[in-house]
């Protein structure tokens, strides 16, 4: 069992770094030491209407500074409260939670969507051997910068304005990128693609899947998705996103 | 200071429990509360085979509560049985196993399958909105709670506690038609049908369309009828919803309740359940209240 913790993080930084894509730096006690690329926290809106936590996933981890990044978009009224924090003040944070991306050595793509491009960072950071970024946008790009510290990156857009008009198999595509396995997070549209691109090479690949949730740790079953096998856990053919996941291999799970 | 309470010959050693479904068999949630604090753990539904649940999204806020539409999903009694129980058992807490199923014999199957189990209580689900046969078909008439509550107590060995449903015209027939029955306790409310609708997307939140309301929104009803119900019938009330603190725990015992179930809450503070028993303490010692007891009905 991975530990976990629930603390009141100190917001450090709070800035929109696209249009409603914030990025926000928070000092926590023991979270950031814990955690590790793929796994995603829970946030807990102070406005005690907005009942069920948040799930953000980890863009950075600094472990020596206790601190994590977590880049997120405003998507309703609780993302909406998050923007407005200010450096110095404060929020209950819970995780790290689920499982995180397996670090596999040999050449792999790190393929992010749209807000599914946050947790890809800190995999570029702690991943080793040779990578291919690819970051697919619909029209404004963001954290490109901090990506090309970690290796090449591609860039496709839906409308063109930047890198390749089309979509990460575009780029790729288009580029004429190779790689054995494929790091992926983003819509479900972007992953169904990917796991078929995957199949067909006959290269692993690896998702990361989203679920509206509550509890977070696994205890409620609301954020499921379908197994190809029955699950040792739950003894139906569902595993828990927020637990047995959100990382999975592309073909234990039906999306 | 008595914090325990006795819920059909069984002791407990405060009066605060989990509500099922939102605490799984207490094993997530034990790297965060200490279960030995608590006065029983129930578990989340058990039917007598495994069942998949509903589609997703299964759950979504709503202002001042949560939707859900689960849809009873479970790993059925035998891993059950060789796997929660023995957690649980580590524990100096009462076990209550909460039961579903879509016909009259499941229930049955189960609670009889539990006769030998170190099982405190069973809790029978007859009251979730969400799956189309059992549950609430089981809780919207007198007489099927009657019948029901019959039935399985031919094949129960532990005391058994109907869990209503809120989904009704009069709460306090229901509860009198499963003391009629034979239940040894009731426990109350189960969630309110409700619906979301995304206007973005222009359509239903939950995969299911509609799904049971919870949190801080239903707690006045749930008094209300925990009130009802307890004028309505001599054995014990188990009271719930919405309830978010010591104060909300406070209200269903003084509007009739013996014990407590805490549930959408735990979502918002995985440690809430050992918070309120803390604050359960604070209140009586405040109020010179030396047993919690004294509490349960007192407004009347």
């Amino acid at each position: 069992m991975s530990e976990k913790r629930r603390e009141r993080a100190e917001v450090l930084y709070n800035k929109e770094i696209a249009a409603r894509i914030y990025s926000m730096w928070v000092r926590t006690e023991e979270i950031a030491r814990l955690a590790a690329p793929g796994q995603f926290v829970s946030l807990y809106c102070a406005n005690a209407s907005r009942l069920l936590p948040r799930p953000i996933s980890i863009c950075e981890i600094d472990a020596k500074e206790r601190r994590l990044r977590l880049v997120y978009r405003i998507a309703g009224k609780g993302t909406e409260e998050f923007s407005k924090l200010l450096p110095g003040e404060s929020l209950e944070i819970a995780g790290p939670l689920g499982n995180g991306f397996p670090k596999k050595a040999g050449a792999s793509f790190l393929i992010g969507g749209g807000i599914g491009i946050p947790p890809m960072l800190e995999l570029a950071k702690q991943l080793e051997g040779e990578r291919q970024i690819v970051l697919g946008f619909r029209d404004e790009t963001f954290l490109t910068e901090d990506f090309l510290a970690y290796g090449p990156v591609s860039i496709a857009t839906e409308d063109g304005s930047a890198g390749i008009k089309g979509n990460v198999l575009d780029a790729i595509g288009g580029y004429g990128l190779r790689a054995e396995r494929i790091y992926a997070c983003g819509p479900l549209p972007m992953l169904r693609a990917l796991k078929a691109y995957a199949a067909e090479n006959g290269m692993e690949c690896y998702v990361s899947l989203e679920e509206r949730m509550a509890c977070g740790i696994g205890a409620c079953l609301g954020c499921v998705c379908h197994a190809k096998e029955t699950d040792g856990h739950t003894n139906v053919k569902n595993k828990r996103i927020c637990k047995e996941g959100p990382v999975f291999e592309a073909g234990e799970v039906e999306f | 200071m008595n914090l325990t309470v006795n819920i059909a010959g069984v002791s407990l050693k405060n009066p605060v429990m989990t509500a099922s479904g939102t605490f799984g068999s207490g094993e997530e949630f034990s790297e965060f509360v200490d279960l030995n604090r608590l006065g029983a753990v129930v578990t989340k539904g058990v039917a007598n085979v495994p069942w998949e649940g509903n589609p997703t999204p299964r759950v979504a806020e709503v202002y001042g509560g949560m939707l859900n539409a689960i849809g009873l999903q479970n790993p059925g009694i035998e891993v059950f049985v060789k796997r929660d129980i023995p957690f649980l058992k580590q524990f100096d807490t009462r076990i209550v196993v909460n039961v579903c199923g879509k016909s009259v014999e499941d229930y049955c199957e189960v609670a009889e399958r539990l006769s030998e189990e170190p099982v405190d209580l069973l809790e029978m689900n007859i009251s979730c909105p969400n799956v189309k046969e059992g549950g609430i078909a089981f809780g919207q008439s007198a007489k099927s709670v009657e019948r029901i509550t019959k039935e399985v107590k031919r094949y129960a060995v532990q005391p058994v506690i109907m869990k209503l449903s809120p989904n009704v015209t009069d709460i306090a027939e229901m509860a009198r038609a499963a003391e009629a029955g034979g239940a040894d306790a009731v426990s109350l409310i189960n969630t309110l049908t409700g619906m979301k609708i995304d206007i973005k997307k222009r359509t239903f939140a939950l995969a299911n369309k509609t799904g049971g309301l919870s949190g801080p929104a239903v707690h006045p009803v749930a008094v209300r009828m925990v009130y009802e119900a307890a004028h309505a019938v001599k054995v014990p009330v188990i009271g719930m919803g919405g309830i978010m603190d010591a104060e909300g725990a406070i209200e269903m015992m003084l509007a009739g309740a013996s014990a407590v179930s805490v549930g959408t809450a735990n979502f918002r503070n995985f440690g809430i359940t050992e918070e309120i028993v803390e604050g359960i303490r604070t209140y009586l010692f405040e109020q010179g209240i030396s047993d919690v007891k004294e509490l349960i009905g007192a407004v009347r």
